[in-house]
């Protein structure tokens, strides 16, 4: 009836890039603000230190330093970006949204630009969306971004809560490609236990440690097998897996569970902390800075969060 | 199906000694789990997941802070 793109290509990740707030806070620092110490945040979350952002850096402006780096390290030029998106859950202000802004500061003149909120698994959803919609002939190159300041949601009197979160910002272009380097995403939520992680007097970050724990490490590694099974992946072929850096703990029960024991598993989390939709692409790009992911390596990722909600799929390395 | 007192114990050994290493021997009925064996918030509900497998007994969250010592966990499967 209508005429659309026809267009049946694949997508695939073009490049990845990363920022980091230059402020490293150790656990000795947080052993100045509230009674806890190295030993006990190392062994109950992996941590050893984190980037905390100063006044001067923004979800925006994080997510421009993020994405300008994909930009430049896939040869793009911002001309050639039709469709930007923000995972985040960390603005300050919802309106006007984060991604046009991120756009209009990289020079990227009118692409769709829009938000997603889907906490910790934002950038598995957002890389979701970017696929479908180059695979559709919506765009041909997106810029996907991941970006969080969630120190402006923590209550740093909270020994529970402020030892874990962190900010920071990952990037990926996602361009059409001949074969298909980045699989179905399997992605769900359970509204039901929205109140297991939630903002506390609309103000801090909360966790019900326990009950989110037993969820990740019981539930997760199932949506992460069908994402394998979805893109015809055995575990055995897994180069490497890259799940939300929430907790070192549930990184590593998860990934026992995969029947990839070959497979790097990412431990960002011991130097970046719990940066939320930004802890994937983060982990990614820095793994394959340090030339850990060499191209060609496949990928599965497996974000989860406030929601609850959680997605994933794999990827293969540009 | 009911699990006698030792086939429990037993049982709690196998899924401690696999979640934290500690010797089997090492759990008996008076230990508590967080002063005596080392036992944190986190792999608690490792045993409780692992306990549930084993005994068919769910274990949920909000009664793992009544869980003090390995008895009250006896106590908790057989009742």
């Amino acid at each position: 009836m209508f005429n659309v793109p026809s267009t049946p290509g694949g997508a695939a990740i073009r490049s990845f890039g990363e920022f980091q707030p230059s402020n490293v806070v150790t656990n000795a620092d947080l052993e100045q603000r509230v009674e806890t110490n190295d030993e006990w945040i190392q062994s109950r979350v992996g941590i050893k230190e984190r980037r905390i952002a100063g006044p001067e850096d923004t979800v925006v402006s994080m997510a421009v330093a993020a994405g300008g780096k994909a930009l430049a390290s896939g040869g793009m030029s911002p001309e050639d970006i039709d469709l930007v998106i923000v995972a985040t859950c960390t603005v300050q202000d919802q309106i006007p949204n984060a991604a046009a802004s991120v756009a209009a500061r990289l020079g990227i003149t009118a692409p769709g630009a829009f938000d997603v909120n889907a906490a910790c698994a934002g950038f598995c959803y957002a890389l979701g969306v970017a696929a479908d919609a180059v695979r559709a002939g919506s765009a041909r190159n997106v810029l996907v971004i991941g970006s969080e300041k969630l120190s402006d949601w923590v209550d740093w009197q909270d020994r529970s809560t402020c030892v874990i979160f962190a900010d920071g910002a990952g990037a990926a272009v996602v361009s059409a490609s001949e074969e298909h380097g980045i699989g179905p995403v399997v992605w769900g939520s359970s509204g039901d236990r929205a109140d297991k992680i939630f903002l506390r007097e609309g103000k801090y970050l909360y966790q019900e440690g326990q009950a989110v724990f037993r969820w990740t490490t019981t539930e997760l590694y199932k949506v992460a097998l069908e994402a394998l099974e979805r893109a015809g992946v055995q575990p055995s072929e897994l180069t490497a897996f890259v799940p939300h850096q929430a907790n070192l703990r549930i990184v590593e029960s998860i990934a026992r569970k995969l029947g990839a024991p070959q497979a790097l598993v990412a431990r960002d989390i011991v130097t970046a902390g719990n940066t939320s939709s930004a802890s994937i692409p983060l982990a990614l790009s820095r793994m394959v800075g340090r030339g850990e992911l060499p191209s060609g390596s496949i990928v599965l990722t497996l974000g989860f969060g406030a929601g609850l909600v959680y997605a994933a799929q794999v990827i293969r390395v540009p | 199906m009911a699990h006698s007192e030792q086939e429990i114990l037993a049982g709690l050994g196998e899924i401690i000694e696999e979640i934290v290493g500690t010797e089997p021997s090492e759990v008996t009925p008076e230990k508590s789990f967080v002063d005596d064996l080392d036992i944190d918030s986190l792999s608690m509900v490792e045993i409780a997941v692992a306990a549930q497998d084993k005994f068919g007994v769910e274990i949920p969250d909000d009664r793992l802070k009544d869980l003090k010592t390995v008895q009250d966990v006896i106590n908790f499967i057989q009742k």
